[in-house]
């Protein structure tokens, strides 16, 4: 954000956009999405293909509105006051999404500060402790459940040194990388660019490949699963909404590796690659988070 | 539906919510989609302002209105994620075998309420702080004087917006929390009283010694004034924790959000409307009818709510369908009053058609004591209002 001081632009056109179909197609799409995935969740026979039309819709409507976009930007429509704007969207966008970490977090901390110390008999949880769960110790992972029939127990959880160590390697060298290609696309050598963000999608794929192997020993051989109570719970959740977002910033990242051998892009101009590498950069904090706080203490 | 409507009301406590027949996945995506494009639209406000503002126009100029409205804006993006996150679990907790609300499993319901709550205390001020902004344009407008204090009605609504995300737990203060926590979020939630009463304070005296003339908009702004501060009120008595201990979930607790709420926002949407009608439509609307409909929902509204808080300090509970036999009296007054107060919005309706159809037409700046750049283009504006930036040494802005 460069301009949100007391200065105000000085442009004196506005762009005005043209009519557009696409945020109603948007909407329909997901509209579509969420009415198919909901009866689907209800055991409902033609939810999943209701589903799959959505999903198509809605990446039909990705292709469509970011290519209308890109030809847009490529055309040379935008002028400096819209390029401000997209800034100030990408910023609160990925503010929002670290809103989004920040109730999961939120939830890991509570159970593990408050609430199950709470269970254990700590504070106010005393009787209910006594009277409900009097076998149940606080504990942190909780490897052992007030009613553990209910749920599949484990015994050991995924340690910080193995797989989630190389992880955080990986993405910390994908960020390093990915600033690397920015550095070749301001000095203007394509060739460094393109290597550049060649290895940090390469670096993203290989990233979700080690959790999806990962996730695939938890389950087969630890029994931990999303049925693990509330170590499984915060876990799955906070690792899993991350590899999702990973999985997007490799995707958004492969787009603009593909613009850029296309020769999208100046030095200059372009924001659509710093957009991505904001997005990346945030993912790989959210990492960093989850490290510390998932895996390691 | 199978099961039909969602289980545990707006605020969807677990373990309730979660016995939900076949309606409950399409209540979690319906926030979810409710959800992003507040988000999307949120942003929008927060790009458009601080970056499309025309030359000269800085942000101590800005019409309270839209202080109020980036700030609005800012709540939207910090609080609806955590709803995302908060229903999600439910998602996962109903149909994913999780244990986030579940102390079986090592989880706890409470936790729900926390997540809840810490974007519903913000969502409240996203509710009031566009009719604080309405307000604050209406008072000065129909005083002919600026408004009193702007720099303090700006700070005022950061501090509002500011506290908002640290008094959440007032919603919950007999759900069994340690004391630290009872007495934090008591302290925060009076707090509140403070920037709250500076915004009354200068609406006051922008009346002061105003040449003022008491037009519809004019009408339900002042009503707003007198009403919301009894909203504001009797939520101060709600933020002392050991009364909450009387008043919580009874009627009294209804009573005040409904001062707040309707009185409030509803209020401030009705002067709004009235306002900006005759620049919407490009006609004048009625002002007699308009009068019977301030003064038929100015009365009956109070007739509708202010018996709720004699009906809740007698312990007449909240959310039950039935009441014991001496609350009869009292529930057949609000119900009078609530179906005159009903009635009377249809004169609203019959107004605003009145007026799109057509009635005297508006000048540009249609109020004497209009101030602001929307006053300067043609009533109705053109397409896409500005398509060069306009100069507002024209006029001179909030902070005149």
């Amino acid at each position: 954000m460069r301009d949100t001081g007391t200065m105000s632009n000085t442009n004196a056109d506005y762009y005005v956009p043209h009519s557009s179909h696409w945020p109603i197609t948007a909407t329909v799409a997901i509209f579509t999405m969420f009415i198919g995935g909901a009866n689907f969740l209800n055991g409902g026979e033609v939810g999943v293909y209701i589903l799959a039309i959505g999903l198509a819709l809605f990446v039909y409507m990705l292709f469509g509105w970011f290519g209308t976009v890109i030809g847009e930007s490529e055309a040379g429509t935008f002028n400096g006051q819209v390029d401000i704007s997209f800034r100030m969207g990408m910023v609160w966008f990925i503010f929002s999404e670290v809103m989004f970490f920040a109730a999961f977090f939120g939830a890991l901390y509570y159970a593990r500060m408050y609430s199950v110390p709470w269970l254990g008999g700590e504070g106010s949880g005393a009787a209910t402790n006594q009277f409900l769960w009097p076998e149940f110790a606080t504990a942190w992972p909780l490897l052992q459940l007030p009613e553990a029939y209910a749920f599949s127990t484990f015994k050991e959880t995924i340690g910080a040194w193995g797989v989630p160590f190389y992880n955080t390697m990986i993405l910390l060298t994908s960020g390093a990388t990915c600033t690397w290609a920015h550095w070749g696309l301001k000095i203007g050598s394509r060739k460094h660019l393109i290597a550049g963000l060649s290895v940090t999608v390469a670096l993203g794929i290989i990233f979700v490949i080690m959790q999806a192997v990962e996730y695939g020993h938890a389950y087969n051989e630890l029994g931990l699963t999303l049925n693990s109570g509330i170590y499984g719970a915060t876990f799955f959740l906070l690792t899993g909404f991350h590899g999702f977002h990973v999985t997007m910033g490799t995707i958004m990242l492969a787009t603009i590796l593909g613009r850029c051998i296309k020769g999208h892009f100046t030095h200059e101009r372009h924001f659509g690659f710093e957009a991505c590498a904001w997005y990346w950069h945030f993912v790989d904090v959210v990492w960093i988070g989850l490290f510390i706080f998932v895996y390691w203490i | 539906m199978p099961g039909g409507a969602p289980a545990g009301g707006w605020t969807m406590y677990p373990p309730l919510v979660l016995q939900t027949g076949d309606a409950f996945p399409y209540l979690i995506f319906a926030i979810h989609f409710m959800g992003a494009s507040s988000i999307a639209g949120a942003i929008n406000i927060i790009a458009t302002v601080f970056n499309m503002r025309a030359p000269g126009m800085t942000l101590m100029k800005l019409p309270l209105f839209v202080w109020t409205w980036i700030i609005t804006a800012f709540l939207l993006i910090a609080s609806i994620p955590v709803l995302a996150g908060a229903v999600t679990m439910l998602l996962t907790d109903k149909f994913f075998g999780t244990a986030f609300f579940s102390a079986a499993g090592g989880g706890d319901p409470v936790m729900f309420q926390h997540i809840f709550w810490f974007f519903g205390h913000p969502e409240v001020y996203i509710l009031i702080l566009p009719a604080f902004g309405i307000v604050s344009a209406i008072i000065p407008t129909f005083a002919r004087k600026p408004l009193f204090g702007y720099g303090s009605m700006v700070y005022a609504t950061g501090a509002i917006a500011f506290l908002s995300f640290i008094v959440w737990a007032h919603h919950m203060f007999t759900v069994g929390m340690p004391l630290a926590g009872e007495l934090f979020f008591m302290y925060t939630t009076v707090l509140i009283a403070v920037p709250t009463g500076v915004k009354i304070f200068n609406w006051i005296a922008t009346m002061w010694r105003g040449s003022m003339t008491f037009e519809t908009p004019m009408l339900f702004a002042l009503a707003f004034v007198v009403l919301f501060t009894i909203g504001g009120f009797s939520g101060l008595m709600l933020g002392v924790t050991p009364v909450d201990f009387q008043y919580h979930d009874t009627y009294f607790v209804v009573a005040h959000f409904h001062y707040v709420l309707v009185t409030g926002a509803v209020f401030a949407l009705m002067a709004g409307a009235y306002f900006w009608l005759p620049k919407w439509t490009g006609h004048m609307y009625n002002e007699t009818l308009g009068k019977w409909h301030f003064w038929l929902s100015t009365i009956s509204v109070n007739v509708l709510f202010f018996p709720q808080h004699f009906l809740g300090l007698a312990g007449m509970p909240r959310r039950i369908p039935d009441y014991a036999v001496q609350f009869s009296d009292f529930n057949m007054v609000s119900s009078i009053g609530g179906f005159v107060y009903g009635a009377s919005q249809i004169l609203f309706v019959v107004v605003v058609v009145k007026c799109a159809r057509g009635g005297e037409k508006a000048t540009d700046e249609v109020w004497e004591g209009a101030q602001g750049l929307e006053w300067t283009l043609p009533s109705p504006p053109p397409f896409h209002s500005f398509t060069e930036a306009p100069d507002p040494s024209s006029i001179t802005g909030g902070n005149r």
